[in-house]
């Protein structure tokens, strides 16, 4: 019974949960009023794109920071002066530098983001590679050892 | 034992230490992390010229300033508020590099009221050469400001040098900014 209450309670603390998180994504929208759909999409997803740079972690259709209120509304009169998504992103990175982005650009500080992963991975396939090689290499024995090891193979060595 | 046994007995030994030599690589990094203050963030703007900006004066609404105000460096550019508790604390201390002769432009930063803003500069007075007033954060915004107080270091052609975000005060002005300051003068003078 005890059990069964408290799954019930875990279920429902979920959906409140994902409730909220539904709830801060639509009041964020709900600021801004738009003409097209296109639009409304583009907006949604420049605002969880983007990162308050004031928070730690945190995209600016989350944060409460006014710095993210600004940046929405700036996102907000872009989209409506047609500018495209990448113009509003380099237009915010301009002012912010990468961290205001969470997709960084490739570029020669961000390689190691993209290739340090596949290296490890490479890594550990060489040193995969180069055990398994190592373990197959058949027992090879000096005459002297050979000899030996027939001595000791004799049944009436002692 | 013959030298081919010893050698690969010695390269045996090499081999068990790279996790440890991995491991110190690690500490060191992460160790290096750890001083770092995440709030941090670098300004885009070093070393590039001030971004373009109308704004109004905050004692006379009728006159407009734009960048210009900061081509006259070198000079600080002081972003600040009458809500903000740390620019009251660094406030005196402006007050003091104004008295030495640094030039200091002031931006109000999305201030509650305009009023409000005079009335503390009337007060704890004024350390600014020339006093922005930015009600809705838009300088602010090309400037990539994200919290008050900020310092900009503006050199003589207009270019940003360096931003220091916190308060300026006696400590942090010796060990870093004055030289920071002075060097631009320099650059100046040449």
């Amino acid at each position: 019974m005890r059990t069964l209450t408290s799954s019930v309670i875990g279920a429902l603390a979920l959906v409140a949960m994902l409730f909220s998180l539904y709830a801060t994504a639509q009041a964020s929208i709900r600021e801004h009023e738009f003409e097209t759909e296109a639009q409304r999409q583009l907006y949604q997803t420049l605002t969880q794109e983007l990162r308050c740079p004031k928070c730690q972690n945190q995209n600016i259709a989350d944060s409460n920071a006014p710095l993210s209120a600004d940046m929405r509304d700036r996102t907000y009169t872009m989209i409506m002066e047609g500018k495209s998504r990448e113009e509003i992103i380099d237009y915010m990175v301009a002012r912010y530098g990468n961290f205001v982005h969470y997709r960084p650009p490739f570029n020669w500080y961000t390689s190691i983001l993209w290739w340090g992963p596949l290296l490890i991975i490479a890594i550990g396939i060489g040193v995969a590679w180069v055990m398994s090689r190592k373990r197959k290499q058949p027992l090879e024995l000096s005459a002297e050892e050979q000899e030996r090891l027939e001595q000791l193979r004799k049944p009436d060595h002692d | 034992m013959n030298t081919q046994e010893t050698h690969s007995a010695s390269k045996k030994w090499i081999v068990l230490f790279v996790p440890l030599i991995l491991f110190i690589v690690l500490v060191v990094f992460l160790l290096k992390g750890l001083g770092k203050d995440p709030t941090h963030l670098e300004s885009v703007l070093i070393n590039k010229p001030v971004p373009e900006f109308s704004a109004e004066d905050l004692f006379d609404p009728t006159t407009q300033h734009s960048e210009q105000v900061l081509k006259k460096g070198p000079l600080l550019f002081n972003v600040w508020a009458t809500w903000c508790p740390t620019c009251r604390a660094e406030h005196e201390f402006l007050n003091e590099l104004a008295a030495q002769g640094i030039p200091i432009v002031g931006l109000n930063y999305k201030d509650d009221s305009r009023g409000k803003a005079m009335d503390w500069l009337n007060t704890l007075g004024d350390p600014y050469i020339v006093n922005l007033y930015d009600p809705e954060g838009k300088v602010a915004f090309e400037f990539g400001v994200y919290g008050a107080p900020e310092t900009y270091f503006i050199d003589a052609d207009g270019r940003v040098r360096y931003r220091h975000v916190g308060d300026v005060n006696p400590r942090n002005w010796e060990n870093q900014l004055k030289a920071i300051y002075q060097q631009m003068v320099q650059e100046a003078k040449q």
